[in-house]
């Protein structure tokens, strides 16, 4: 348990130094300022958009972090061989491999509260700019609460994107590949309603049944994003998230389990 | 008590990606290095020094046969509290100082506080690197690198350390400094195994060696027992000798190739003597600038044994 700490704690310290981190979190502070600009254009809209576009940049930006730190977390370590010395300490691999996976999720779990501390003074500034008419007429308040849910979940789905990066990388032998997986997986994981649904639209018994497969086996990353319903102030049922922060839950400690288990056994050559 | 013993040791790999078929990288490598012994372990790019190394930390898996670290299975955790590794060509990350990188080693042992402060800034400064402590990793050298990878296999005071070519990428003062730990290690009672393929660091420190080509132990012994360092000859350097004394050094037996400016290199048989050679100088009225016996080195054995086992002869 400490030597996974340890491991945490100098991932984090390794990646929250990584230039390449603070670009993106750069970028999407910048992306959310644009975002007023583009608000301006549409008159009326303006808030809905925002917030929007806003927790899309959030999304988008912690999505590229965990690809591409998370990616190096063990596939550029065994690339440049960096992993050797540690594993030669009195560290067991699985004990490395969750220290990993912790390290980042804290990286990218400080890195959004950063985006969205940002994107909480974008809104109140802008709460300023509107008048009282449009203020009441907007469906929820510019510094909604209900916005940190659409976070929480976007923390939640980063986190499963993570375990995914890292279970690529525990038998891929190039990190380039294993960030194309997790990339090409993340997109497939958008269509999961269109997967469940596949049976209906398709003549061929046989694909419907595949399409439904894949409907369970694939991270099922469209139900994490709750952006409509925060934004427009839909009701969104307590149990909804919990099911859906269940599932998380369920599915990153599958992968984590599966991870361990090629871990343990691999030749690093 | 063993500071490292393994029994038939045996990695293959498959190579190929339709029809692979097994690739021997080592064969059953039966070794012994006893505690306090500085061990080389020596052979060709590509003999499997480094498979070997690998093995015994558990970065890879053996096809067959067993490995022991102090008496204890190769894989057991606990037991590398006590051992340290320098890997090939080391490379850390790159957004950390030596100074972190090395305190996050050493609390992976469990150091802590003010004592892993003190382990810390005493290791680098023995490697060199006590300046350069807050720099980031990104910013090092391949020679400084180096450095930090021989101080974090240092960095629990190991009973065995292993190295792993830890000559490569230094220039001669970084080898020098690197002999002078070696020997420091041995000096405290630490076992030593490393692999070179550079001869002259093995004869320099080992004191005794493992030969492996192409995955197989060829030889192994102490230094001494497998080199006879038999006097093959003399290398004489002469300064000032007159061009009637130049021919008067063939008459007697002596082969002597003009270096220029009166200077030669003179090359007398095995069954001169050193007084030979000084009553040679004399005889010649020349300066005696350098005088050294020619021997059979490691690299006359390591040759023949490579030849050997790949079946060929250089003739």
């Amino acid at each position: 348990m400490r030597t996974t700490a340890l491991v945490a704690l100098h991932v984090f310290r390794d990646s929250v130094r990584d230039k390449v981190l603070y670009s993106i979190v750069a970028f999407a502070v910048v992306l959310m300022g644009v975002s007023y600009l583009i608000g301006q254009l549409t008159a009326g809209e303006d808030l809905k958009i925002i917030k929007d576009l806003g927790l899309a940049a959030m999304s988008l930006m912690g999505l590229f972090i965990a690809v591409f730190i998370g990616i190096g977390l063990i596939a550029r370590e065994i690339d440049r061989r960096s992993i050797y010395a540690v594993l030669a300490k009195p560290v067991r691999r699985h004990e490395l491999l969750l220290g990993k996976y912790l390290g980042l999720v804290g990286t990218l779990f400080v890195n959004l509260s950063v985006m969205a501390l940002a994107y909480y003074v974008v809104l109140a500034y802008i709460g300023t700019t509107l008048s009282p008419a449009a203020l009441k007429a907007a469906p929820a308040p510019p510094t909604d609460p209900r916005l940190m849910l659409a976070v929480l979940m976007i923390a939640l789905e980063l986190s499963l994107v993570t375990a995914v990066a890292l279970f690529w990388s525990t038998f891929s032998s190039s990190a380039l590949l294993s960030a194309g997986f997790t990339v090409a997986l993340y997109i497939a994981g958008q269509f999961g309603a269109d997967l469940k649904n596949f049976e209906h639209v398709v003549e061929s018994p046989a694909a419907g049944i595949v399409g439904r497969a894949l409907y369970y086996v694939l991270p099922n990353f469209a139900a994490f994003d709750i952006k409509t319903e925060v934004v427009h102030a839909l009701p969104l049922p307590a149990g909804y998230l919990a099911m859906t922060a269940l599932y998380a839950i369920v599915y990153i400690a599958a992968l984590l389990v599966a991870s361990v288990m090629i871990f343990a056994r691999r030749d690093f050559k | 008590m063993h500071a490292i013993r393994t029994e038939g040791l045996t990695k293959h790999y498959s190579v190929g990606f339709w029809r692979s078929r097994p690739y021997v990288a080592l064969d059953k490598l039966t070794l012994e290095v006893a505690r306090g012994e500085v061990f080389g372990f020596l052979g060709p790019n590509g003999a499997g020094k480094t498979t070997t190394l690998k093995l015994l930390m558990q970065l890879i898996f053996p096809t067959s046969g067993r490995a022991w670290i102090l008496d204890r299975p190769a894989g057991d955790v606990a037991m590398r509290r006590r051992i340290g590794y320098l890997p090939e060509n080391p490379t850390f990350y790159d957004n950390v100082s030596a100074e972190e990188l090395l305190g996050y080693f050493a609390s992976l042992f469990g150091y802590r506080g003010a004592e892993r402060a003190r382990r810390v800034a005493g290791l680098l400064d023995e490697v060199g690197l006590g300046a350069e402590r807050r720099m980031q990793l990104r910013k090092y050298s391949k020679g400084m690198i180096q450095r930090v990878g021989l101080a974090q296999a240092l960095i629990n005071d190991p009973e065995v350390v292993f190295l792993d070519e830890p000559m490569s990428g230094l220039d001669p003062i970084g080898r020098r400094d690197v002999r002078d730990i070696i020997l420091r290690l041995r000096d405290r009672g630490a076992t030593v195994f490393f692999s070179s393929h550079i001869l002259g660091d093995a004869e320099a420190m080992c004191s005794r060696v493992g030969i492996v080509a192409g995955g197989t132990l060829v030889a192994s012994g102490a230094l001494a027992e497998m080199v006879p360092f038999r006097i093959r000859g003399w290398d004489l350097v002469l300064a000032g000798v007159m061009a009637d004394a130049a021919a008067a050094l063939s008459a007697r037996g002596a082969a002597a190739t003009l270096i220029g400016d009166g200077r030669y290199h003179v090359v007398l048989p095995a069954t001169a003597s050193s007084e030979d050679a000084v009553a040679l100088a004399k005889a010649a009225n020349a300066e005696l600038v350098s005088i050294n016996p020619v021997r059979d080195t490691l690299e006359d054995f390591f040759l023949a044994h490579v030849q050997k086992s790949a079946g060929r002869t250089f003739d």
